[in-house]
């Protein structure tokens, strides 16, 4: 803390020693920012050296950076601080908080900030998937800051030790059972090992919407105001997952906690589990055994949603900390700090360019990993995102554990589901 | 004829042996803690007799989150509650104990009813209120919704009820004014009561979480319980050995406080009770 | 006289005014206005907020998970209340009695009660975690299967029962040990020297001696049990699918997960007429004595 202060200091000093003489001090632009962190590791040090330097850079913009919990801690204190008249200028946000957020009448179209052509060009520069869910009604809303896919992690040792090629991850949803079956290790009435863990708490709608997807199914329209829950194809991928676990066997029935997966993963009690590449670096840095990362399998097609976080601007600022917002959002998505950024923690890189960059050309190389999430963008969709988002999303929640836990079938539990989220979005179309 | 060895029926092995199952039981979840805590990582699931004792997580859990800031706003948080619980409630005290006016009844009915009213269930519109004052984010709007409490009124009321009449009237002869009298007779007599209500205070708001977690936006708020479910979220994969490591760093002034003045504790906790 | 009457008057009403003024501000204004708040509907930038009378109230009638959330809720109660209060009891009479390392074993049934809920369910997430965690390793030992404890939805509330009656029963235990020590010893004299049996000296003489005790307990015990969802936060979040809800985290995930005051006000005003309801039972079959003295 201390040491902060005195750092602040300097760069005040600093700052007024650079304008002495040329302009009054008293123009200096104090910026608020929120920003979350789902995944474990130390990412405040990461962002708080990051602001550091762009500090350092641009002496007449001061920033806050605020680390305010999990995504929906993020959003209720950016919301909160909103109406309680001390708004943060900008934050990083739950890409899927778009619709809450523009209907709360509190961030601005990225459009109506960007003035010159260049700025208006590094609108283009990320990778489509990740821009889908900062997208709607033909505006840009959200720029991609710290953002994942699901990726499948798997355990070479338990497929070398199952007869099963370490360098052939299953590919379809066929592949997922049959090496699932040889995989799975019973002594008497007991598992001793999985073959695949999906986890269905925390997140599960997240999960869900790669298998939707692989099955050739989107969970919601590009307007935030339709669900797809009851459509066959929907319906299909649910009886996937729920056969996993009870017809196949290759799943503990019931549902799985998103929180001690990692930690089963790496005691070798499941052979293959799916998470957010958010994990990489601690499932690097404490796996006792050789370890592998695939794209997940497909069956019409690969598919994954993207995750994560976006960054906002918010309509409670002055002309002037708009622009200097969304100077220090360019600022840290620039390639070289996007590859930065994206080997320290093993979020995505956003940009394509970023990984042209050589230090993450080199991390890549050693660590191959690392590409996978890349890749896997092509087949990439929006992650689950509507008006109403929050009270929509523990809909598809509640149905995804109703038919896992076996209170209701599929069909019933997502025919439930959509007839519930139709009336809530009714008004929105 | 009932010699001592002859009431030590095999029912009274059975029952101590009942009575040390149950305790072990109850006190379980702390040993593991203390395990996982002091083991390395490799043992935190796995038990085994001989495995080499470490401090890595405390430094861990120590440099992740900001946990001397945390038990700062705490520290902050529980005297600011309990200075201002023992003002007001004295003062309410004092006036349901010795004074006679309209509406005493009423007014008894309604402090007891916040026994059951308590803050947690209007944690919705106490936020609207606390963004109303600009209060949300500081430790004194944390604190406030606390700080008349029911039970510290109810609880001085009894004991000074028992305090003599005549103390009060000998003071009053001396010339003392009402405000003397409370603070020269009353506080000092009722001493063992503020300890023992101080105690259960402190730790319960050490504890408290909802509320909180709700009102607290920033480090330089937050108190330790939701530092710590921040800290400890299952959302960021559960490591046990530093989660049960910040655990104990969290309740360790409680805790060795707790042993350290068992008798105290618990008889204050009893004293709270009995009346 | 009559001037030390009024005199009185104002004395008594001053030195109440500060505890008034913070009960009211954040206990009495906050009830009536989530009362006032349930008739009116969510405002947001593009709508505001408007009168509908009780169509907060019908949409919760017609709400399956505000169904199964009170009905949780009440399983809560009963699970938790009575095995508590039938734990503190003998908690407490082992401890008042002649128990070798007494001390020891009476503060180990009392230190959860100094134990923040929301770090000791990480401890307790590690005993159900199906596989790797305690419950399944001894299990293991034993031979039996692994049980997905959490995930689960038909033992899911009963792993959270557990948690609150371990959390609860030191607490109440000490209530009855104050008791039990007013008891007077000669009384289980008596009893012995007429060969009554301890169960029967307990049943008859000390069990309908701790009445008021009980009732005082009893009174916490079922606040708490609308209170206490701290564990829920780390544990289950409330699934699946809502099978370990209950009726305050529902609350909260109304008002701040999904930014809907009005109904999350809704939802108060039943659990305040719950309480209320409660509040009332209490005055008036309980003993005044216990209240009032």
């Amino acid at each position: 803390m201390l040491t902060k202060l005195k750092r602040r200091a300097g760069q005040l000093a600093l700052a007024a020693a650079l304008s002495l003489g040329l302009t009054s001090t008293a123009s200096a632009i104090e910026l608020t920012m929120y920003y979350p962190v789902a995944v474990g590791g130390a990412l405040t040090k990461i962002v708080d050296g990051l602001v550091a330097d762009f500090e350092k850079a641009n002496p007449d913009i001061k920033v806050n950076a605020i680390y305010a919990g999990n995504y929906n801690d993020a959003r209720i204190k950016a919301l909160a601080a909103l109406k309680s008249g001390e708004p943060a200028q900008t934050s990083v946000m739950f890409s899927i908080d778009i619709y809450e957020l523009i209907e709360q009448g509190a961030i601005v179209a990225f459009d109506d900030v960007v003035k010159s052509a260049e700025d208006k060009a590094w609108l283009e520069k990320f990778y489509p998937a990740l821009m889908e869910n900062g997208k709607t009604q033909g505006k840009t809303w959200g720029i991609p800051f710290q953002r994942s896919t699901i990726v499948m992690y798997y355990n070479k040792d338990a497929f070398r030790a199952a007869g099963l090629d370490p360098e052939q991850p299953p590919a379809t949803w066929e592949e997922l059972v049959s090496m699932g079956k040889k995989l799975t290790k019973k002594s008497g009435g007991n598992v001793d090992q999985w073959g695949v863990m999906i986890p269905s708490t925390g997140y599960p709608y997240w999960m869900f919407g790669a298998l939707a997807m692989q099955n050739g199914q989107t969970l919601m329209n590009g307007d935030g105001n339709q669900t797809h829950f009851d459509a066959p194809a929907t319906v299909e991928a649910l009886q996937y997952w729920k056969d996993l676990g009870e017809k196949h066997g290759v799943m503990p029935s019931g549902t799985i906690e998103w929180g001690t997966l990692r930690q089963n993963f790496l005691e070798g009690k499941t052979a293959i589990m799916w998470h957010s590449t958010g994990n990489l670096t601690t499932v690097k840095n404490n796996a006792k055994f050789d370890f592998g990362v695939a794209m997940l399998p497909a069956m019409k097609r690969r598919g994954t949603p993207t995750g994560g976080g976006n960054f906002y601007i918010f309509q409670k600022s002055t002309d002037e900390e708009k622009a200097a917002a969304l100077k220090l959002i360019k600022f840290l998505t620039q390639p070289e700090r996007t590859a930065e950024w994206s080997i320290k923690t093993g979020y995505l890189g956003t940009r394509p360019d970023a990984y042209e960059t050589d230090a993450l050309k080199a991390y890549v190389k050693e660590f191959p990993p690392a590409a996978v999430a890349r890749d896997q963008l092509e087949f990439a969709t929006a992650e689950l995102s509507t008006y109403q988002t929050g009270r929509v999303r523990k809909l598809l929640d509640d149905a995804i554990q109703a038919a896992l836990t076996g209170s209701k079938s599929p069909a019933e539990a997502l025919g439930d589901a959509q007839k519930q989220a139709d009336r809530l979005l009714k008004r929105y179309r | 004829m009932s010699t001592p060895n002859q009431n030590r029926h095999w029912t009274y092995y059975l029952e101590t042996v009942g009575a040390w199952a149950l305790a072990l039981l109850w006190i379980l979840p702390l040993l593991y803690a203390f395990w996982s805590a002091f083991h390395p990582r490799e043992y935190a699931i796995t038990f085994e007799l001989l495995a080499p004792l470490t401090l890595d997580n405390f430094k861990t859990a120590w440099n992740q989150a900001p946990f001397a800031r945390y038990f700062l706003n705490t520290f902050i948080l529980v005297t600011m509650i309990l200075a201002a619980q023992f003002v007001l409630c004295t003062l309410a005290a004092y006036a349901f104990a010795r004074f006679e006016f309209p509406g005493k009844n009423i007014a008894f009915v309604m402090v007891l009813l916040q026994l059951m009213i308590m803050p947690e269930v209007l944690i919705v519109e106490n936020y609207v209120t606390m963004s109303k004052l600009n209060l949300v984010d500081t430790i004194t709007g944390i604190g406030l919704p606390y700080m008349a409490s029911a039970f510290g009124i109810f609880l001085l009321r009894q004991t000074f009820k028992t305090i003599p009449q005549e103390l009060e009237d000998a003071a009053r002869v001396e010339g003392c004014s009402r405000l003397q009298i409370l603070w020269k007779v009353y506080v000092p007599l009722a001493r063992p009561t503020y300890i023992a209500y101080g105690l259960v205070s402190v730790s319960h708001h050490w504890n408290n979480f909802l509320w909180p977690l709700v009102i607290t936006n920033s480090v330089s708020t937050r108190p330790l319980t939701v530092g710590l479910a921040i800290f400890g979220a299952p959302e960021s994969g559960v490591d046990w050995s530093i989660i049960t490591a910040g655990t104990l760093l969290a309740v360790a002034p409680l805790l060795i406080a707790f042993l350290l003045f068992q008798r105290q504790f618990v008889q204050s906790f009893m004293h709270a009770g009995i009346k | 006289m009559s001037r030390r009457i009024s005199q009185s008057y104002i004395y008594g009403w001053l030195l109440l005014m500060p505890a008034a003024i913070f009960l009211i501000a954040f206990t009495y204004y906050p009830a009536v206005a989530t009362l006032a708040k349930s008739f009116f509907s969510q405002g947001t930038a593009l709508k505001p907020s408007e009168f509908v009378g009780f169509e907060n109230f019908a949409y919760m009638l017609d709400d399956d998970v505000f169904w199964k959330v009170a009905w949780n809720n009440i399983m809560y109660a009963v699970g938790t209340i009575p095995i508590s209060i039938a734990l503190a009891i003998l908690m407490a009479v082992w401890v008042n009695g002649k128990l070798p390392l007494r001390s020891i074993t009476r503060m180990a049934y009392f230190t959860p009660t100094i134990l923040p809920m929301i770090a000791v369910a990480n401890i307790w997430l590690f005993f159900y975690t199906p596989d790797i965690g305690l419950l399944d390793q001894v299990s293991a030992v034993f031979g039996l299967p692994s049980h997905n404890w959490l995930g689960d939805p038909d033992t899911v509330l009963g792993c959270i029962i557990a948690i609150t009656i371990w959390k609860e029963a030191g607490f109440f235990m000490i209530f009855y040990l104050a008791a039990l020590q007013t008891l007077p010893p000669e009384l289980e004299e008596a009893a012995r020297l007429e060969g009554a049996s301890r169960w029967y000296y307990f049943r008859r003489v000390m069990f309908p001696l701790l009445m008021p005790t009980t009732l005082f307990v009893l009174i916490n015990a079922v606040i708490n049990s609308f209170k206490l969802v701290d564990h829920l936060f780390i544990l289950t979040k409330g699934g699946p699918d809502n099978a370990s809800s209950l009726l305050l985290y529902y609350i909260y995930e109304v008002a701040f997960s999904f930014l809907d005051q009005a109904y999350a006000s809704t939802l108060t005003v039943v659990l305040l007429l719950m309480l209320a309801l409660i509040a009332v039972g209490q005055f008036y079959f309980l003993d005044k004595r216990v209240h009032y003295r």
